[in-house]
C-alpha cells in the first residue's frame, strides 16, 4: 500500500490568503471552487456511457431486467456501446419494421446482428 | 383495499394483482407548514396537522390523547430483511407519526451490477427488487390513507447498477433515496468514474421523478478514527453531492444533506456539533437538511442511543432540520425491532414538540466561541476544496488519500481511504459515447443524439419510439419471483400458522419469530454476568439465548445484563381466559342513587405519601370524579396514618375509606390495605365500611386479597369508583 501523506496542522499558516475574506467572500468561494471540481465530472458524465446507464436505457423502452443485461452485454461485445445500447434497438425496430420490444427480443435471439453492425459501418463512411 | 383500524393489514391479499398495481402518484412530500396554530389547549408553532388516525407518547393519555406532529418529515429505518414483516411496522410506524419509511438494502446489493428480482430473504436490510418496492408502495399508498398524510418511501440508489435502479424507482413512485457517488467510491470501492458517470443518469432520472435526495456524507463520520475532526470533510462532501446533483438537472430543495452532529458525551459535544451545524446551514441556504443521528458513537446500550439522538434533536432545533432522521435505540447491537422503530419515532414526536417555540425563547450568540469557530469550519473546508484543485481534481484527491483521514484538516494523518482511478469493482467499465451516440428515453443525461433520425424529438427523445415506460407504464416488464425456494410465499408458508390466526408468539421482527428480550441484574461482575444471564435464560426455556447489552454498576457489585432468545410457545387467543371488562354503571343511575341514599367518603394518601394527582382525579368534581354524582367526600390530604383515616370514618360516620397509595417499594401499598382492613375490624367497623384504594401500582386481585373490598389501578377513573361504591351498597343493603 502506497503510503499517504502526513502533515501537521498547519492552518493558521494556510489560512493567510482567506482571512480576510467576509463571510460573505468566503461562502462564494467555497461553491465557486465546489463547481470547478465538479465541472469535468460532468463533462465526463455527458460524454460517456456505461453498462448500468445501457441497461437502464433499455428498461426504460421496455425491457425487462433480465433481458436488458444479455442485451448491453451482446452490444459491448460487438463494440457497439459507443452507439448506444437503445439507438441498436431502435435501428432494427425502424429499419426491420418491428415493434420495439420485438426487435430487442431478437436480437437476444442473436438475429439482426449483422445488419446492425452493418448499419453502423455504413453511416461510419458517410 | 380499505384499511380498517381493527383489522390487520393482509400481505397475502396485498400481493394479489400486484403485476398491475400502479402507485397512486410520484415525487416527494413534506409536511404541511402551518405556522402558529391552536392545538388542544395550547399553541404550537413548530408543529404540522394532525392525523386522522395516531397514537401519541404514553402521557398524551394526560392530555386527552394529544398528539401534534412536528413540522419536520420523521424518517424511520426498516430493515428486517422481510418485506413482508416490514409491511406490519410501516403501519405501526406510520401511527406514531413516521411518514419516510426508509428500506435498507441487503448485504452486498451495491455489489450488484443488475437489478435483484423476486422476493428473496435479505440479509440486514431487503433485497430491493421491483416486486418488493411495488408490494410496499402499495401497502403505503393504503397506509397513507388510514392516517391522514401522505408517506415517504425511501432506499438506496447508489451501487454498480445505480441508474437501473433509478428507472425501477422512478416507475414505482419512489418517494426518495440515498445517492452520493463519493459512497460507492469510498465505502464500496466501486471504481471512481464508473460511479460519477452512473451517478449522473441515476440523479437525471431521480429528478424526473421528482424524488428528494439524501447524501452520504455522515459515512465519513461513522467511519473516521475521531470522528468530530471530519468536519471540513463533511462540509466539501456534501459541497460535491450538492452542486454535481444541482448541475445535473435536480432542484436544490429536493437535495438533502445527511447531516450527522459529528460527536457525542463524554465529549463536551455541543461544543463541537453547534457550530459545525451553524457552519452548514449558513453555506447549504438552498438545499435541505436530513438530520442524522451520530452512529460513530453508539453502542449496545439503547438508553444511551436515545439520550443521543434527543441531544440530536436540539441541534436540530437550535438550528433546522427539513427530515429528522430516528436511528432505532438498539441499532448498536441488532437489526431494529418492532418495538425501538416505534420508541425512536416516539422520541422524536416528544423531543421536538417539548422544543416547539424554543427559538422564541432563546438565539444563539453572534460574537465568541461559536461564531469564531463555525468560521474556522468554514474556512478549513475552503482550503481542503483549494488543494483538491490543486492536485489535480476529485479523482486525483481520492487517490492520494484525502478523504476519510483522521485528521482535521489540513491536518493529515496518512489513514484515509485512498482508491485508484483506474482500481475498484466494475472498473475499465466506462465507455465514449460516439457522435451519433442515442437513447430514444425520458430522463437521460447527456449528449443524445436525437436529431439524426428527427428534429423535432431532440427535446423528447422517448418520442422517437412513441414514448418509453416513463409515459407509458404498459411497458414496465414485471417480474414476480424468479427462486423458487426463496421467495415470500414460501416463508408465508412456514409463519401461516400465526398469520389471521388466533395463535400467537412474542415476536421482534418477524411474525413468529418468538424472540424475548429479558433484563437482569446480577450481583456479581461483568464475566460472571454474563454467562450467568446465559444460565438463567436457559432456565426460562429460551432457546439460543444471547447476551445483547451488558453494563457494569459496580466492577463486584453488580452488572445489568440484557439478554434475548426464543421461546418456543404459543397463545391461543381463543383459550385465554380473560375477566370481563367491568360494566359502568351511568351517571343518572349512580346519581338517582346517591339522591335517595347519600354516601359519604372519607379520602386521602395513605402513609407517608405526597402523591395526590390520582385520588384528586378520582374525588375532583372537575375532573370528572365521584363528587360530580352527589357523593359527598371529606379529603384528609396527604400522607394519613391509618389509624387516622379510620377515626376520621368512625367521626364522619363515613360509608366508605377511599385510600390512595402511590409508593409501591416494599409492597408497602399492599401492606397499608392490610392494615386498613385490620384496623377497621379492631375498632368495630369493618361491616359499616367498604374499603377502596388504588394506585397506579395496584393490581385490583391483590388489593382484594389484602381484606379491603376493591382495588383501583392506573385505568381506573372516578366512574369506576362510584360504580363500585354503589353496586356494593346495594348487594349490602339488600
Amino acid at each position: 500500500m502506497k503510503k499517504l501523506l502526513e502533515r501537521d496542522d498547519d492552518f493558521l499558516l494556510r489560512r493567510n490568503h482567506i482571512k480576510n475574506l467576509s463571510d460573505e467572500e468566503l461562502k462564494n468561494k467555497f461553491w465557486k471552487l465546489s463547481g470547478e471540481i465538479v465541472d469535468p465530472m460532468i463533462d465526463l458524465a455527458r460524454t460517456h456511457t456505461t453498462p448500468s446507464i445501457e441497461r437502464s436505457v433499455l428498461i426504460r423502452m421496455g425491457f425487462s431486467s433480465l433481458e436488458a443485461k444479455p442485451l448491453v452485454e451482446m452490444v459491448l461485445d460487438r463494440g457497439l456501446i459507443g452507439k448506444g445500447a437503445g439507438h441498436v434497438v431502435y435501428v432494427v425496430s425502424k429499419e426491420k419494421n418491428m415493434a420495439v420490444r420485438d426487435a430487442g427480443l431478437e436480437l437476444l435471439d442473436g438475429k439482426h446482428w449483422d445488419f446492425v453492425l452493418d448499419y453502423f459501418n455504413k453511416r461510419g463512411e458517410k | 383495499m380499505n384499511l380498517k383500524v381493527n383489522e390487520k393489514l393482509d400481505v397475502v391479499e396485498l400481493l394479489k394483482d400486484l403485476e398491475n398495481y400502479a402507485p397512486k402518484r410520484r415525487g416527494w412530500v413534506w409536511r404541511d407548514q402551518v405556522g402558529t396554530q391552536q392545538i388542544g389547549p395550547f399553541e404550537y408553532k413548530n408543529c404540522s396537522t394532525n392525523l386522522k388516525n395516531s397514537i401519541g407518547i404514553p402521557a398524551s393519555d394526560y392530555f386527552n390523547g394529544l398528539d401534534p406532529q412536528p413540522q419536520e418529515v420523521i424518517t424511520t429505518e426498516i430493515a428486517s430483511g422481510r418485506f413482508e414483516d416490514d409491511i406490519r411496522r410501516m403501519r405501526m410506524s406510520a401511527w406514531h407519526g413516521a411518514d419516510h419509511i426508509m428500506v435498507i438494502r441487503t448485504a452486498g446489493q451495491s455489489h450488484m451490477d443488475q437489478l435483484i428480482e423476486g422476493t428473496p430473504q435479505g440479509i440486514g436490510g431487503i433485497p430491493v427488487s421491483r416486486k418488493q418496492v411495488r408490494a410496499h408502495r402499495k401497502a403505503l399508498d393504503i397506509i397513507e390513507d388510514e392516517v391522514g398524510r401522505k408517506i415517504n418511501y425511501h432506499s438506496y440508489v447508489s451501487g454498480e447498477a445505480g441508474p437501473d435502479i433509478a428507472v425501477m424507482f422512478a416507475e414505482e413512485g419512489v418517494n426518495g433515496a440515498h445517492q452520493d457517488p463519493q459512497y460507492n467510491v469510498l465505502y464500496r470501492n466501486i471504481n471512481m468514474v464508473r460511479s460519477f458517470v452512473d451517478a449522473a443518469e441515476a440523479k437525471k432520472v431521480m429528478a424526473w421523478a421528482d424524488m428528494a435526495q439524501i447524501d452520504g456524507a455522515h459515512n465519513a463520520n461513522a467511519t473516521a478514527r475521531e470522528a468530530w475532526k471530519v468536519m471540513p470533510e463533511l462540509m466539501v462532501q456534501h459541497a460535491l453531492n450538492s452542486i454535481f446533483s444541482a448541475k445535473v438537472g435536480m432542484k436544490k430543495e429536493n437535495i438533502c444533506l445527511s447531516t450527522v452532529p459529528p460527536t457525542a458525551a463524554p465529549a463536551p459535544a455541543l461544543k463541537f456539533d453547534l457550530p459545525y451545524a451553524v457552519a452548514l446551514r449558513e453555506y447549504f441556504t438552498e438545499y435541505k437538511m436530513r438530520a442524522q443521528q451520530n452512529t460513530k458513537y453508539i453502542t449496545s446500550s439503547s438508553r444511551e442511543a436515545t439520550v443521543t439522538h434527543v441531544l440530536n434533536m436540539l441541534v436540530s432545533r437550535l438550528t433546522s432540520a427539513d427530515i429528522q432522521s430516528t436511528i432505532t435505540p438498539d441499532e448498536g447491537r441488532n437489526v431494529p425491532w418492532h418495538i425501538y422503530n416505534i420508541e425512536a419515532c416516539d422520541n422524536a414526536k416528544q423531543t421536538l414538540v417539548s422544543l416547539d417555540s424554543l427559538m422564541d425563547m432563546v438565539e444563539l450568540k453572534k460574537d465568541g466561541y461559536l461564531v469564531e469557530e463555525k468560521r474556522e469550519i468554514q474556512e478549513r473546508a475552503v482550503l481542503y476544496l483549494e488543494e483538491i484543485i490543486e492536485v489535480g481534481g476529485f479523482f486525483e484527491a481520492v487517490q492520494k488519500g484525502f478523504f476519510v483521514d483522521s485528521g482535521k484538516y489540513p491536518e493529515r494523518n496518512g489513514d484515509g481511504i485512498a482508491r485508484d482511478i483506474h482500481g475498484g469493482l466494475a472498473a475499465g467499465t466506462v465507455y465514449e459515447r460516439d457522435e451519433d451516440y442515442m437513447a430514444p428515453v425520458t430522463a437521460h443525461f447527456g449528449n443524445n443524439n436525437v436529431g439524426q433520425y428527427d428534429e423535432k424529438f431532440v427535446d423528447n427523445p422517448s418520442g422517437l419510439i412513441g414514448g418509453c415506460s416513463l409515459e407509458n407504464r404498459e411497458l414496465i416488464q414485471f417480474i414476480d419471483e424468479l427462486d423458487e425456494e426463496d421467495n415470500v410465499y414460501k416463508r408465508m408458508e412456514d409463519s401461516k400458522k400465526y398469520r389471521n390466526s388466533s395463535i400467537i408468539k412474542p415476536e421482534v421482527q418477524w411474525l413468529g419469530d418468538g424472540v424475548v428480550q429479558v433484563d437482569l441484574f446480577l450481583p456479581t461482575d461483568k464475566r460472571h454476568a454474563k454467562y450467568a444471564a446465559l444460565e438463567f435464560a436457559k432456565h426460562m426455556n429460551l432457546k439460543d439465548p444471547e447476551v445483547i447489552h451488558i453494563e457494569v454498576l459496580h466492577p463486584t457489585e453488580g452488572s445489568r445484563v440484557q439478554v434475548k432468545g426464543v421461546l418456543d410457545f404459543e397463545v391461543d387467543l381463543d383459550k385465554l381466559e380473560i375477566p370481563p371488562e367491568p360494566i359502568l354503571l351511568d351517571y343518572d343511575e349512580i346519581r338517582e342513587f346517591v339522591k335517595d341514599r347519600p354516601i359519604k367518603v372519607v379520602a386521602g394518601t395513605l402513609g407517608e405519601d405526597e402523591h395526590s394527582v390520582g385520588l384528586r382525579e378520582v374525588i375532583d368534581i372537575k375532573h370528572g370524579g365521584i363528587e360530580k354524582y352527589g357523593i359527598e367526600v371529606v379529603y384528609l390530604g396527604t400522607s394519613v396514618k391509618v389509624e387516622k383515616i379510620i377515626d376520621a370514618a368512625i367521626e364522619e360516620n363515613a360509608d366508605v375509606i377511599l385510600g390512595s397509595t402511590i409508593i409501591s417499594h416494599d409492597d408497602i401499598h399492599y401492606k397499608l390495605m392490610k392494615r386498613l382492613h385490620e384496623t377497621a375490624i379492631e375498632k368495630g367497623i369493618r361491616d359499616k365500611v367498604i374499603i377502596c384504594a388504588g394506585g397506579t401500582q395496584v393490581t385490583p386481585e391483590i388489593a382484594v386479597e389484602q381484606g379491603i373490598d376493591a382495588g383501583f389501578g392506573r385505568e381506573s377513573h372516578g366512574v369506576n369508583v362510584a360504580t363500585f361504591i354503589v353496586e356494593e351498597l346495594r348487594r349490602r343493603e339488600k
